[in-house]
């Protein structure tokens, strides 16, 4: 599915909620609880992503040229909005993810989480996603 | 409800809570529920209608103006002051100095008195309660005029160890600055020994009431402290404007912590000669309109009776204590029996900031984090801790949905 389509899948899921900030905060956390664990190895200072006001770990290996993201948080609502960065990231060429706009968060009443105070947090995770990508990028272009 | 609520106090809630618009609004579809008071108070419409007022009325710039206006505009202005004396029982209104804040009332002292007074060596004594506005301009001045700072250990229950407090003074302590009452856990400290057994060993004494003085009788003199401070947005008066009260004699002896107009008397290229207190440390143009509507924030508080407010809120205090220590996993940061209105709390397995996003979710307003008090933090093996302190105008009512919010919470992530 691409990086718009899953979007759309995210945005409707949330609109069965209809606007219930409640439910949407809990099945937002609910869908951070399902995101499989970080390897505890891997939740090194190296990996935290700063300007987060929760703490949030993150790597990316790429499989078939295609990059797979792993993550994790201390706090259940970051979690949940990590889990749907990796669901639309994950599984997609670097040029792809490095050209993917993100525009759920809004769309899902969400962005009152990283509208103010967590906004530098969520930006610096997407951020760190396409700093992988072009990671990624360059090194096989290197490597070709 | 209410009226059990409020019996013992007075306090007639409903009454009040008329007078504070912003409370009487939806938030996410729910009555708002505003419990970050020690964060920052709601204002009354006195105090509104005191800055339209002024505004609409009587704009002026003050003490220099010979105009009708400047003149109502410096009356009201000295009035506040004369005001703030009396809240503080302060001994003349010339120790009574307008700042922003606690943050620059600190930052006033430390870098006035500190400045001239510190030597290489000297002592300054904190709490492990501070806020960070009260650790901070030490450390700056104490670096520059390599001083040490000690610091007052915190018990388990948060409350402050006096024997420990004891063991630090000597005659090397010059300053000793410790809150009336803790932000984070809202422990009422025993201020009036902590001055006399800094007094006896020659230090002078800086009083942070900026969680008093809403909240706690303050009398100055009795105290005997040598500065007190406050922030009036903490007290249902607007932002940007605070008070710092000094004993006459030593602000007379301190030079000045800007320059500026109105604080000179006489300048010259070659010598220039400072005003008298308190103007020798209000340089420039104040912040008149906030200082005049603080006027109103005083009067506010001592009309509605500060014990009255306080046994009202020590009512809601002890009600939501109980009930919250009731769920799960829930415990109580800071258990002294003196407390202000303010209850900190953690949940084991769920983090302060899912509790407060999820409790906006429901229109209810508190804090989540370190409180800008790390070093407590640290002191408690913490790394933050929800917050809801209650004003005048909560109610019993709001507790139960402060309770039912939680319920919720633990009941989803646990
Ligand atoms: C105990 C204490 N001291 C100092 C401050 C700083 O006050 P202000 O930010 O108004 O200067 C606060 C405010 O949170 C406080 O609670």
């Amino acid at each position: 599915m691409s990086i718009t389509d899953t979007q759309e899948e995210i945005v409707n899921e949330f609109s069965l909620l209809e606007g219930d900030q409640e439910m949407s905060v809990l099945y937002l956390m609910e869908l951070g609880q399902k995101l499989p664990a970080m390897k505890e190895e891997d939740k090194t200072e190296q990996n935290e992503v700063k300007g987060c006001q929760s703490r949030v770990w993150l790597t990316a290996e790429v499989k078939h040229g295609a990059v797979f993201f792993s993550a994790d948080s201390n706090t259940a609502i970051t979690k949940g909005l990590i889990s749907l960065l990796i669901r639309v990231f994950s599984g997609h060429t670097p040029q792809e993810i490095l050209s993917g706009e993100i525009t759920f968060p809004s769309r899902i009443g969400m962005d009152r989480f990283i509208g103010t105070q967590r906004s530098n947090g969520f930006a610096a995770m997407i951020k760190q996603m396409k700093m992988y990508a072009l990671a990624f990028q360059t090194r096989s272009q290197i490597q070709a | 409800m209410e009226n059990v609520a409020s019996i013992g106090s007075g306090i007639e809630v409903e009454e009040i809570r008329k007078l504070f618009p912003i409370l009487h609004q939806k938030i996410n579809g729910h009555d708002l529920v505003y419990f970050d008071n020690a964060a920052t108070t709601q204002k009354p419409v006195q105090v509104l209608d005191a800055l339209q007022a002024y505004y609409t009325g009587y704009n002026a710039n003050i003490h220099r103006g010979i105009h009708t206006l400047a003149e109502r505009a410096t009356t009201a202005f000295e009035q506040t002051r004369a005001t703030a004396a009396s809240f503080l029982n302060a001994g003349s209104k010339e120790e009574i100095i307008f700042v922003r804040g606690v943050t620059e009332a600190i930052n006033l002292v430390a870098s006035s008195y500190g400045r001239s007074m510190l030597k290489k060596g000297d002592e300054i004594i904190l709490s492990g309660l501070e806020h960070h506005s009260n650790i901070v301009p030490w450390q700056l001045i104490a670096e520059e005029k390599q001083c040490h700072i000690r610091v007052i250990p915190v018990t388990d229950s948060g409350e402050l160890d006096l024997l420990a407090y004891k063991g630090l003074l000597n005659e090397r302590t010059r300053i000793v600055s410790v809150n009336h009452a803790s932000n984070s856990l809202g422990t009422i400290n025993p201020v009036k020994e902590i001055i006399k057994l800094a007094h006896q060993a020659g230090a002078v004494t800086l009083i942070d009431g900026a969680q008093a003085a809403a909240h706690l009788p303050i009398d100055v003199q009795d105290l005997d402290c040598d500065f007190y401070c406050l922030s009036g947005h903490k007290m249902y008066g607007p932002t940007g404007v605070g008070v710092l009260y000094g004993k006459k004699k030593i602000l007379e002896a301190m030079p000045p912590y800007m320059g500026g107009g109105e604080m000179i008397r006489q300048v010259t290229f070659e010598k220039t000669t400072w005003n008298d207190v308190p103007y020798k440390f209000e340089a420039g143009t104040p912040n008149i309109a906030d200082v005049i509507a603080l006027k109103s924030a005083f009067d506010f508080i001592s009309g509605t009776g500060k014990e009255a407010m306080a046994q009202h809120e020590s009512m809601l205090l002890r009600y939501a204590t109980e009930q919250l220590s009731e769920l799960k996993g829930l415990r109580v940061v800071g258990i002294s029996k003196n407390k202000v209105s303010v209850l900190s709390f953690v949940i084991e397995g769920i983090h302060p900031f899912d509790i407060g996003q999820m409790l906006d979710t429901r229109g209810i307003a508190v804090r989540t984090g370190h409180h800008c008090t790390q070093p407590l933090m640290d002191r408690m093996g913490l790394e933050g801790t929800v917050r809801a302190s209650f004003a005048v105008y909560n109610t019993r009512k709001e507790t139960d949905k402060l309770i039912e919010g939680l319920q919720r919470v633990i009941g989803f992530l646990k």
